[in-house]
């Protein structure tokens, strides 16, 4: 228990700094931007309670928040993917009920159940994101363009780390 | 009341979730009405220091690109400077000269946080309200101008970039004077829209666009970009000009901070003048 409470906080401020120092300097093509801490809330225990989730989502979001000027506006996205995720799960879940003692992960549920969770997710994420962003719907083609490119970054960050850092 | 406290059980999830909600809209919409001072920014201390550590690094990738551009300032106010001309008349007493005051101040600041993708971009500056930056300062950089200052703490200074849809800042044509605003899209960051403008004015591409001096901030003059493209809009009585901005945002490092000795003044004048 302590142990995979010393791994979750670990991976929180590794995160966060990953974001803030790195992702938010690499900015392809001048406004694509991958949002890489979501996986934080991707990745944490099927046995967590809701309230916790929903919690720890908007703790997230908020810290995010601070480092990028924009008061509530990660910290509302955030909230809303964790909001989001029991029901996701719900709907995708491959057995009957998760194992206690589980996190979603590549090597438990294979390569297409984790896409397919992660890339709802985030894609609901960046676009709650981008819409709070921007304030109006007056662009929502570039909007649009913006979500899908960056959800395909971020995607790809989130893979590329299950199989080289969260190996078995 | 038993019957509450089950429907709370029950919804406790949604319940949380929209309360969690509200209270992101409701940081987000004060946020915005930047008068009221903001808590939760990168001029705080616990980021502020976060920053500092990252752009003492990244410094050093770009230290060559900065030297030759230190050379070139330097040799530009060699060439200026009194020591590199001849003096025919020994001064013999120092006068306190009446006709000239100083109005700008320029203070030397570092970039140590910067964005250009986000719909609204901030910078935060090394220095505060220590050094002696306070909320509306103009900031501009040696290419031109950069944005206006909209929070202190005690070491360091909120920005908001001209890269910033809430922004707006009086500009003018160098060559026919005719003044708009200047206020950016969001799209790219190496463009800017130049509008309110009436569609007379015959403008070229290629024409510089300077700042106008007339919201006290900016002294009149500094460089904003060059004329790229020329809109009629539909109704015909304006024309929008899309300027390119002198400033890289992408490689923005060092800046300087305006201090104007007599905003104070100027702007009671003109609250009291619009007050009669």
């Amino acid at each position: 228990m302590i142990k995979l409470l010393q791994k979750y906080i670990l991976l929180f401020i590794i995160l966060v700094l990953l974001q803030v120092w790195v992702l938010n300097n690499i900015q392809v093509s001048g406004y694509i931007n991958p949002y890489l801490y979501v996986l934080f809330v991707l990745l944490l225990p099927f046995q967590m309670p809701n309230w916790l989730l929903l919690f720890l989502s908007f703790i997230l979001g908020l810290v995010i928040d601070m480092f990028c000027d924009t008061p509530g506006m990660h910290a509302s996205a955030t909230v809303f993917m964790g909001f989001l995720r029991p029901i996701v799960l719900q709907v995708i879940s491959s057995r009957d009920t998760y194992e206690t003692g589980t996190s979603p992960s590549i090597h438990l549920f294979g390569f297409n159940w984790f896409i397919k969770y992660s890339l709802i997710l985030v894609f609901s994420h960046h676009l709650f994101l981008f819409i709070v962003e921007a304030y109006n719907f007056s662009a929502f083609y570039l909007i649009l363009w913006r979500t899908l490119v960056s959800t395909f970054f971020t995607i790809l960050l989130i893979v590329l780390s299950q199989y080289i850092i969260f190996r078995k | 009341m038993r019957s509450l406290l089950n429907f709370f059980y029950t919804y406790h999830f949604i319940i949380l979730f929209l309360l969690m909600e509200f209270f992101s809209f409701f940081l987000l919409i004060q946020y915005n009405d930047y008068q009221k001072a903001s808590f939760l920014n990168s001029s705080n201390q616990i980021s502020g220091i976060v920053y500092k550590k990252f752009s003492s690094i990244s410094q050093y990738l770009s230290l060559k690109d900065k030297n030759l551009q230190l050379m070139n300032i330097i040799t530009d106010s060699r060439n200026t400077s009194l020591t590199s001309f001849k003096q025919y008349k020994v001064p013999l007493i120092n006068v306190y000269d009446t006709i000239y005051q100083q109005q700008y101040q320029f203070l030397n600041a570092t970039v140590i946080n910067n964005s250009v993708n986000k719909s609204n971009n901030f910078l935060t500056l090394n220095i505060g309200r220590k050094q002696g930056i306070d909320k509306g300062m103009a900031v501009v950089s040696p290419e031109g101008i950069v944005g206006v200052v909209k929070d202190v703490s005690a070491n360091y200074a909120s920005v908001i970039s001209l890269l910033n849809q809430n922004l707006k800042i009086s500009a003018m044509f160098k060559k026919s004077g005719y003044f708009g605003s200047i206020n950016w899209n969001g799209a790219n960051y190496q463009y800017i829209t130049f509008s309110e403008l009436p569609s007379h004015v015959s403008v070229a591409i290629g024409d510089t666009v300077i700042t106008s001096g007339y919201s006290a901030m900016f002294p009149k003059g500094e460089l904003v970009g060059i004329v790229s493209e020329v809109d009629k809009s539909e109704t015909g009585e304006f024309i929008e000009v899309k300027v390119q901005l002198a400033v890289d945002f992408k490689k923005l490092q060092h800046v300087m901070v305006i201090k104007n000795f007599l905003l104070q003044e100027q702007i009671q004048l003109e609250t009291e003048s619009s007050h009669d």
